[in-house]
């Protein structure tokens, strides 16, 4: 036997000093920046997806046309992604998120195409046809989060079994409708939401947006410092600070100039040009899309759910009732009104996630979002996400959502066939939550 | 008002008849106990005897069938565990009731977090008022970052007692807070007894130690069956009288009897 057995108790402190000593070079560098390594696998694994896909197609995928449709494509489902994780860190789960985004769909379509025009008499272009029929597909959505919330948290009906009613109670409503018509065209603005050329917020804006964001970032590692000086509590190395700044604001500003790079398509241009009485000089007039509204929308979602759940007292309670529900409990916590309010809030990102959808097709059909419960769920799972409660970010959950909309359009641009399609999807899921499942045990 | 029973100086507790059924089970019966300022009670007897759901009622985890808690004197509605806290009851409980993926310091002040001023979480202000009141506990104890999953049983015993400590409690209650601990642990949770006691505050203790009992309690109230057998001063039995009463129930001459007690034709 060794002496090992018989000091115990007191073995923490050193071995963990004697580990931190043989750290290697990689260990000692992400001690000193405290990122994440499952959340770098992550961003490795999306970047081996893109070159290897690029590679296979040819160059087709890293282009910026195909990564800012990428982005457009991914905003609806990552949106969603964020509420699932709130959910699923709880212990729950979401079936109807796709038929709540349909049936909301269509009654924004509904309000705006029909309801407001014919029976309350707006004219075709008034503004407040979107803004009404924006606001009544949130307040919907916060009505059925709330009362699907109050059966799971104070009926005591399990979630799978309320929200898989509610995966067929508002699949069927949206169809009741409008008895299964699609409803089309909506209004110019609401348009807007679902991005293309005008809903894009074009080059200056978007440099515009890069650089307060980076002066964000700036900000908030300076704030974060002082902090922490303030009560003497252990510092991130300088260097180690820096870089993190430099490679955000390197990541921010790439972005936004890959979305300056993808010029209008010509038919809109010269449409523009018309209108404008401008003419279009030798080689073609280049107009940039910029960044997206749906994406702009999607980056705001990300960043108020995070805050959410990092800086409030309900994001905190989130994830101790998911760690120990009793323990919560017995803490004090009115663990079924925080449960209701993650209905609610899931309820209203469906809603944005509907607007944005509808927005992007220019019809509400009753098919929207249809089998997007599933893709909010894996790409939330894939994020990091653990069915089991009480671990998941936002922001993994949103980088989840990239890499299956990745897989996806790049499956596309392959010309993979969609049986096919689907079953890389589901074999990635597996073996994601696999691999996930073994990082969990050895850390 | 007040009933006529009460005695003439003022508990800090009074728990008066107090019964709990769970499905035709009487979990505990028309049991009846009280503390007072500086003083620690010892809860006694086997498993399943109903001193923890006794307890659980007090700090509100469980709402009983019948009965009634004073609190100084005054009738107490305690219907969940906010209302115990604002009676400035704190409970430590055997399974330690520790949210297991956040850290020391969220877990301290699970419930009631302080805030800056724009109404967000105040984590730094958290992290040091944790720092403070941990260096008391345990000095050695450093790792504030980690979820407390990964830490030893012992330092999630003094996450436990830190967070009931933090907040002026008046009123302790530690269902086996040594269970997890070893020797030295649980010679300090001993020593913090006697300085909470001499604070004034008064403890529940259940424990299975008999030894620890008589060293740390003033007096002791053994349960069988859901029955209070009887409450005696530690210094009024022997702990083989303690003994018989938790066995046999049967009470000794130095004890009060209560409801559960032997009954034997005298």
């Amino acid at each position: 036997m060794t002496d090992t057995t018989s000091n115990t108790p007191a073995a923490n402190t050193p071995a963990d000093r004697a580990r931190a000593s043989e750290l290697s070079a990689v260990g000692r560098f992400l001690r000193a920046t405290e990122l994440d390594t499952r959340m770098l696998g992550m961003v490795g694994a999306l970047l081996v997806i893109w070159v290897g896909i690029h590679i296979l197609s040819g160059g087709l995928f890293l282009t910026p046309r195909n990564l800012w449709n990428l982005s457009v494509q991914t905003s609806s489902v990552a949106i969603m992604a964020t509420g699932m994780v709130l959910v699923i860190v709880m212990r729950n789960i979401d079936l109807s998120v796709g038929s709540v985004e349909g049936v909301i769909g269509m009654i924004m379509g509904v309000a705006q195409a029909e309801f407001l025009i014919r029976v309350i008499g707006f004219q075709l272009g008034n503004p407040w046809l979107w803004i009404i029929a924006l606001a009544a597909g949130v307040v919907l959505g916060l009505v059925i989060g709330a009362f699907q919330g109050f059966i799971i948290a104070y009926l005591e009906v399990p979630a799978f079994i309320v929200t898989l009613g509610g995966l067929l109670v508002w699949r069927g409503m949206a169809w009741l409708i409008t008895n299964g018509r699609t409803v089309a065209p909506l209004d110019a603005t609401f348009q807007l939401m679902g991005g293309g050329p005008r809903g894009s917020i074009g080059a200056s804006a978007s440099w515009i947006v890069g650089i307060v964001a980076c002066a964000a970032v700036a900000f908030a590692l300076l704030n974060g410092r002082s902090q922490r000086k303030r009560f003497n509590f252990p510092l991130r190395p300088v260097w180690a600070e820096t870089f993190l700044g430099l490679v955000s604001c390197a990541a921010i500003l790439g972005a936004v100039w890959i979305a300056n790079s993808y010029p209008w398509p010509i038919g809109i241009v010269r449409q523009y040009a018309q209108q404008n009485g401008i003419t279009i000089p030798e080689g073609g007039l280049f107009i940039a899309h910029g960044i997206a509204i749906p994406v702009l929308m999607a980056v705001a979602v990300g960043i108020v759910m995070t805050f959410i759940t990092k800086r409030t007292r309900f994001g905190r309670y989130v994830f101790a009732i998911g760690g120990n529900p009793e323990a919560a409990n017995l803490a004090g916590i009115n663990t079924r009104w925080v449960t209701m309010k993650v209905f609610m809030i899931m309820g209203v990102l469906a809603a944005i996630s509907a607007a944005i959808s509808s927005a992007r097709l220019n019809a509400s059909t009753n098919a929207l979002g249809t089998l997007d419960e599933l893709l909010v769920i894996a790409a939330a799972v894939i994020g990091g996400t653990s069915l089991a409660g009480g671990s998941g970010t936002v922001l993994g959950a949103m980088l989840g959502a990239l890499l299956m909309q990745s897989l996806q359009s790049g499956m596309v641009l392959l010309g993979i066939d969609s049986p096919l399609q689907s079953i890389v999807v589901g074999a990635v899921l597996v073996v994601a939550v696999w691999l996930d499942t073994v990082y969990r045990k050895r850390v | 008002m007040i009933d006529k029973t009460a005695p003439a100086a003022t508990a800090l507790i009074d728990m008066r008849n107090i019964s709990i059924a769970f499905g035709g089970i009487r979990a505990v019966d028309d049991a009846s106990i009280d503390l007072f300022p500086g003083e620690v009670v010892a809860l006694l007897g086997h498993n399943g005897a109903g001193k923890s759901t006794l307890i659980k009622i007090l700090s509100g985890a469980y709402k009983r069938d019948a009965g009634h808690i004073f609190v100084n004197g005054e009738e107490a509605s305690i219907s969940n565990p906010r209302d115990a806290k604002k009676y400035g009851i704190e409970t430590i409980y055997q399974t330690l009731a520790l949210a297991d993926n956040v850290d020391a310091a969220a877990n301290l002040f699970l419930g009631r977090e302080l805030m800056t001023a724009w109404g967000t979480l105040d984590d730094v202000a958290m992290e040091a008022e944790a720092r403070k009141v941990m260096g008391r506990l345990n000095p050695r104890f450093q790792r504030f970052k980690e979820p407390v999953i990964k830490l030893s049983g012992g330092q999630r015993q003094s996450v436990a007692i830190a967070r009931a400590i933090l907040f002026n409690a008046r009123i302790l209650i530690m269902d086996e807070p040594t269970a997890a601990l070893g020797p030295q642990e649980t010679a300090q949770v001993g020593e913090l007894v006697k300085q909470l006691k001499s604070d004034g505050i008064g403890i529940f203790l259940i424990s299975h130690d008999i030894h620890d009992v008589f060293e740390l309690a003033d007096r002791v109230c053994v349960m069988k069956n859901g029955q209070v057998v009887g409450t005696a001063r530690t210094t009024d039995v022997t702990q083989d009288e303690v003994l018989g009463m938790i066995i046999l129930g049967k009470c000794p001459p130095g004890a009060i009897p209560g409801p559960g007690a032997l009954k034997i034709a005298a």
